[in-house]
């Protein structure tokens, strides 16, 4: 009962968010499938998915916390970037996203070819990735 | 330097002294710091939390650290202030000494602190201190998280799982941060100690300690000293297994300690004899995941939900001894459930075991050195 009516929420937000995507021109219309975090305590659930090889995902986050956070995808030398900048707020748009306090949001991000290949995704709010708030994302 | 603003550094720097190392966090026992894209840090807490005729008094000691990213403090309340003033300045200053021999005597010489909209948290206070604005609200962890992030504080990540710790507990919290331009105009200077003091009425007095690992990485140690100050042997509980805390000292407090104490502004309270007991706080922030319960009733039965244990495996009742009650000698007394009467091993926590030092009437005093001293008496 519970769960059928967070659906029907999710969708509902789902459904505004492709909206705004799609006026953004940030994610496109052509992503394969959709795959929903959350993050409470600062920390992502689930906290590894796998997809498969090329395939185009929306990433959907669901901020319970009462602090903002973001979603960064993408390989070493992205989080590397986004650990060391100094850009406070992501805009939505492929790959990352910026996620205020109890607020949902989405991003899109298109996996490689290879199997088995891993991509990390994360925070990178000062002290968030240290703090554990990751997870990864398998190309199986 | 003002003569004021010297006696309050040295306070701060007695404290942190044998305290909290570590800069970026709260050295303090009370409070929590968290960063803010601002003008000024805030860092070093000192409080005093004292209990009498039903009314708890904290005198909290912020410290400025200059200028170049702000920090706020988050203090957890175990009730509604009825006021929030301009606290004391030597208290905390000379339980330290009264621990550190050294020190004493030199002291002596001179002698004579989920998900969806949430309701918003309720702003119950609002006062200054010096350049220090101070804000009491009231409400759940996203309320008041939500609150401090509309304010322009930046909480560390471990922020939302602290916050709903305590607001489990208690929904009061003390929001503290220097007004930037008040630090200009009053001349405040990196080092100087702004003391608080807040009146909350309570029957139920302990100290946060699990805070003080607020924005601690792994790696980093959590020091701390804590005071208590009781008219009886109260018996404490540190969460399940007081790791990473030991009572280090237990005797009764010094004629010359008293006084000291009682000279100080909002320090008059004070009875005529009390126990001092001194604990150490040296943990790792991942270890120190519980709280001080302190049982002055002289029932031994300090409560394990301020112990933060209610709803761990540990915590089987409101009250009771289950868990970490702590005992000089570098032990600790495993309590025996619900109903402990100071552990299991012996009362006198003289002699290594339980800490017995409940009693009815008891008044407390807990100084935690960069610190907290909270002080409770009950009649």
């Amino acid at each position: 009962m519970m769960s059928g009516r967070r659906t029907r929420l999710a969708a509902a937000v789902l459904v505004g968010l492709a909206g705004t995507v799609g006026l953004a021109g940030c994610g496109g219309p052509g992503a394969d499938r959709t795959v929903e975090l959350t993050v409470h305590f600062s920390r992502f659930s689930p906290d590894h998915f796998d997809v498969a090889p090329g395939t185009t995902v929306k990433l959907v986050v669901h901020n319970l916390d009462p602090i903002g956070h973001e979603l960064i995808i993408g390989d070493a030398g992205v989080h590397e970037r986004h650990e060391k900048g100094t850009e406070a707020y992501h805009p939505p748009r492929p790959g990352e996203v910026s996620i205020p306090a109890g607020t949902t949001r989405a991003t899109t991000f298109t996996f490689g070819n290879t199997v088995g290949e891993r991509v990390e995704f994360g925070c990178h709010l000062p002290g968030h990735w240290a703090y554990g708030m990751r997870g990864v994302a398998t190309v199986a | 330097m003002r003569p004021t603003r010297r006696r309050k550094s040295l306070l701060t720097l007695m404290v942190t002294t044998a305290a909290l190392a570590a800069t970026a966090g709260p050295a303090f026992a009370c409070g929590g710091v968290f960063s803010q894209n601002g003008e000024v840090n805030l860092t070093r807490t000192t409080t005093l939390a004292a209990y009498a005729d039903g009314v708890e008094h904290y005198v909290t000691a912020f410290e400025f650290a200059g200028a170049g990213g702000a920090f706020g403090s988050i203090v957890p309340l175990p009730g509604v202030p009825t006021s929030v003033e301009e606290g004391g300045e030597w208290t905390l200053q000379r339980l330290v000494k009264e621990v550190t021999p050294p020190i004493k005597d030199v002291f002596r010489a001179e002698a004579s602190l989920a998900a969806g909209a949430p309701a918003p948290a309720e702003v119950l206070l609002e006062t200054r201190v010096g350049a220090l604005d101070l804000t009491v609200l009231k409400g759940g962890a996203q309320a008041v998280g939500q609150w401090a992030t509309d304010n322009g504080f930046l909480l560390t990540p471990d922020a939302p799982e602290i916050l709903d710790f305590y607001a489990r507990r208690s929904p009061i919290f003390l929001a503290a941060r220097f007004d930037a331009a008040a630090v200009v105009d009053k001349g405040v200077s990196i080092g100087d100690g702004t003391p608080v003091h807040i009146t909350i009425p309570t029957d139920n007095p302990w100290v946060p300690l699990r805070i003080l690992g607020l924005g601690r990485v792994k790696g980093e140690q959590v020091d701390a000293d804590v005071f208590v100050l009781t008219e009886q042997k109260p018996t404490l509980l540190a969460g399940q297994d007081s790791a990473g805390t030991t009572l280090d000292r237990q005797e009764p407090a010094s004629q010359s300690l008293l006084t000291d104490l009682r000279t100080d502004k909002g320090m008059d309270w004070l009875p005529q004899s009390m126990w001092l007991s001194y604990l150490k706080v040296a943990a790792a922030p991942s270890e120190l995941s519980y709280d001080l319960a302190i049982d002055a009733t002289g029932k031994g039965t300090p409560s394990a939900e301020a112990a933060g244990l209610l709803g761990s495996e540990a915590g089987t009742g409101g009250t009771g001894g289950t868990g970490g009650l702590l005992g000089t000698g570098g032990s600790t007394g495993n309590g025996t459930g619900g109903n402990s009467t100071g552990g299991t091993g012996a009362e006198d926590g003289n002699t290594g075991s339980a800490l017995a030092l409940a009693g009815v009437g008891a008044a407390v005093v807990v100084a935690v050195a960069g610190g907290v001293a909270l002080a409770y008496k009950r009649r």
